[in-house]
């Protein structure tokens, strides 16, 4: 059980908030469509805060300019992964940019334990730090009870 | 010739293109428009610097003399005829006066339009651009007073520079934090935490919903706390928040010191902890700046500039150099972060004035904004763009103004805002960082977030206890006075 004020990790943009509907979900991937950005459905079951690279739920949408559809994107892979943490991104190719504008998380695992911070201590008073998940010890697919 | 009259003042108003070189090189003093520093009919190349000064001359000096007396200074003039021009191509190495215009409600006070050549420039150095534009000229008796309001840096000098080190939009990859404004609070009191006790106030903040917390401009190394047991402390509650959140997490760790030595000494132990940030303030100089930004931009370090000192030589709208070109040069030297103003919160800042700077800070071209006081084209090359940081007297229930006026690339500082909550620095960080949230999700969902800002901070509140008693102890709290540094662009005729 985590014990920050939110309860539960907070990456992304909304993470403080009452979980979004999908019909709320739907005004968000729509202000992305109208600035031009292409959405884009992952998730992981390894939700450390430097693990970049979540595992794609098929490419990035750059040619769907239909919220619906990505929303049934997103449906799809709750089906598939009812237990992961799931993450719609929207990718800003303006140059200059060229990175990623909006993410923010849309489905979790019904128990979230969070991570163990290690120290190893070391000369001078310094200490080497090591975040680790409690979930991470088990195999993936396996790790929040699928 | 008359050699008693002050610099600049001549009997004779013969114009030097009408002087031969053996006349206008002989000894004695002529008007600066005579010597070639007034040249109404030039055309500024692509590759000039132009420089707009704000130009107060002494009661009887003529406007246009006084143009070119600044052209003069600034470049290569000095206050008497010299022989040693004709050994060098000089026409090349004065800077020109081109145009003068009557300041829009300012009686006395003119704009002079400058241009100087690209090779009066050292390449990637603001010392030798600043020694060179404000050097001497700023204390020149004709004038009563003078202040630098822009300047266009041509693409051919901007490509000598590195820029921010990590940039806005990397800063943000390697931070995971996208979509929303950034969230900080400086560690309050300023003074007198040991670092046990200042690594408290961290923690808190961090784990309560910030992204970075901040030491202020003067912690350095006192008596009350020396600067590796505030890293060491600081660094354990960064860590531990971020386990805590499963976020990435930051505090600025002020490395601001004596000398270079010593603040590469403290960059480095503060890599060494692995922190994602260090600090630095305006007051250690631009060479200084630069040197840290290589050190920064070795060691994927983000910098974060607090613009300690500014306000001695930005504020007052007749004398001194505006904020705005002093982010331009920030830009060029290479900070991530500067403190760029609030608009709504205690210190100085015109809102549309402040979003010039803004827009200086973030744009890949910046235009011509003269509401914004941008006076310049400004293309920047595809230089990185730095992170603004509004911070001082801010509150979450000012949250819908904040980013109605700051957009989303920005820190929101709420240190008193924060670690003054009635709950605790936790609360006041959840206060925060619901209101930020859900500001920026009501926006995205097209509303009308200056209308109905209040209305969604309630909202927000009815489920976030915190954030109800942040908007009840803030409630009435606003800082309302005249700014004194606005924006003069009427469009008049010209005087010459």
């Amino acid at each position: 059980m985590m014990t920050n004020p939110a309860g539960r990790i907070t990456q992304g943009q909304f993470s403080f908030l009452p979980d979004l509907t999908d019909a709320e979900i739907t005004l968000q991937i729509e202000y992305g469509l109208n600035r031009g950005y292409a959405w884009s459905v992952e998730y992981t079951d390894d939700p450390h805060p430097r693990n970049t690279y979540w595992e794609l739920f098929g490419m990035p949408m750059f040619d769907l300019k239909d919220a619906a559809g990505v929303l049934m994107e997103l449906q799809n892979c709750r089906k598939t992964f009812p237990n992961h943490y799931i993450r719609l991104i929207a990718f800003d190719s303006t140059r200059g940019v060229e990175s990623i504008g909006m993410s923010f998380i849309v489905n979790r695992p019904k128990v979230e334990p969070g991570f163990q911070l290690e120290r190893q201590e070391s000369v001078s008073r310094t200490l080497r730090y090591t975040t680790r998940g409690y979930a991470a010890n088990a195999p993936e697919g396996e790790r929040y009870g699928n | 010739m008359n050699q008693t009259v002050e610099p600049g003042i001549l009997k004779d108003a013969t114009d030097i293109t009408a002087m031969d070189a053996k006349k206008r090189y002989s000894a004695g003093v002529l008007k600066y428009r005579q010597m070639g520093y007034w040249q109404p009919d030039y055309q500024p190349k692509e590759t000039d610097l132009i420089c707009l000064f704000r130009i107060t001359p002494q009661d009887g000096v003529d406007p246009v003399e006084a143009a070119a007396a600044v052209a003069g200074e600034s470049s290569t003039a000095t206050w008497t005829v010299v022989w040693t021009d004709r050994l060098t191509a000089c026409d090349s190495y004065r800077a020109k006066a081109y145009k003068v215009e009557a300041v829009p409600g300012s009686p006395g006070q003119v704009f002079a339009w400058i241009a100087y050549d690209l090779i009066l420039f050292e390449e990637g150095s603001i010392a030798n651009l600043t020694a060179s534009v404000i050097g001497n000229v700023f204390g020149f008796k004709p004038l009563k007073a003078l202040r630098l309001e822009d300047m266009r840096i041509p693409v051919a000098y901007v490509k000598t520079f590195k820029g921010p080190p990590t940039g806005l939009v990397v800063e943000r990859e390697r931070l995971d934090k996208f979509g929303r404004p950034l969230l900080g609070a400086t560690t309050k009191p300023k003074l007198g935490l040991s670092g046990r006790n200042y690594g408290r106030v961290i923690y808190e903040g961090l784990k309560g919903g910030l992204d970075f917390m901040k030491d202020d401009e003067n912690i350095n190394s006192q008596p009350f706390m020396h600067w590796r047991d505030r890293y060491l402390y600081v660094m354990d509650a960064v860590n531990k928040a971020a386990a805590a959140t499963g976020e990435v997490k930051g505090s600025y760790l002020n490395v601001t010191a004596a000398t270079m030595e010593d603040m590469y000494e403290r960059a480095e132990f503060a890599k060494q902890l692995g922190s994602v940030i260090i600090m630095i303030d305006l007051v250690i100089g631009y060479t200084a700046i630069q040197s840290i930004s290589n050190w920064a931009r070795r060691n994927d370090m983000i910098l974060h500039l607090h613009r300690a000192g500014h306000g001695t030589y930005t504020r007052q709208k007749t004398h001194g150099v505006s904020f705005r070109v002093i982010a331009k040069w920030m830009r060029l030297a290479g900070v991530d972060h500067i403190h760029a103003g609030t608009i709504v919160g205690k210190l100085e800042g015109d809102p549309l004035t402040t979003q010039g700077y803004y827009n200086i800070c973030r744009d890949a071209h910046t235009r011509q904004d003269l509401p914004r006081g941008v006076y310049f084209d400004q293309d920047w090359a595809d230089l990185k763009k730095v992170l603004p940081v509004a911070s001082g007297g801010i509150h979450a229930g000012q949250m819908h103004q904040l980013i109605d006026y700051l957009g989303d690339d920005v820190v929101l500082q709420f240190g008193g805002g924060t670690i003054g909550h009635p709950a605790g620095i936790q609360a006041g960080a959840v206060a925060n960082r619901v209101a930020l949230e859900a500001m920026v999700k009501a926006r995205n969902e097209g509303r009308d977030i200056v209308k109905e800002g209040p209305e969604i901070l309630a909202r927000a509140a009815q489920f976030c206890t915190p954030l109800k008693q942040a908007l009840d102890t803030w409630k009435d709290v606003t800082f309302n006075y005249a700014s004194t540094d606005t924006s003069d662009y009427a469009v008049t005729p010209a005087v010459a």
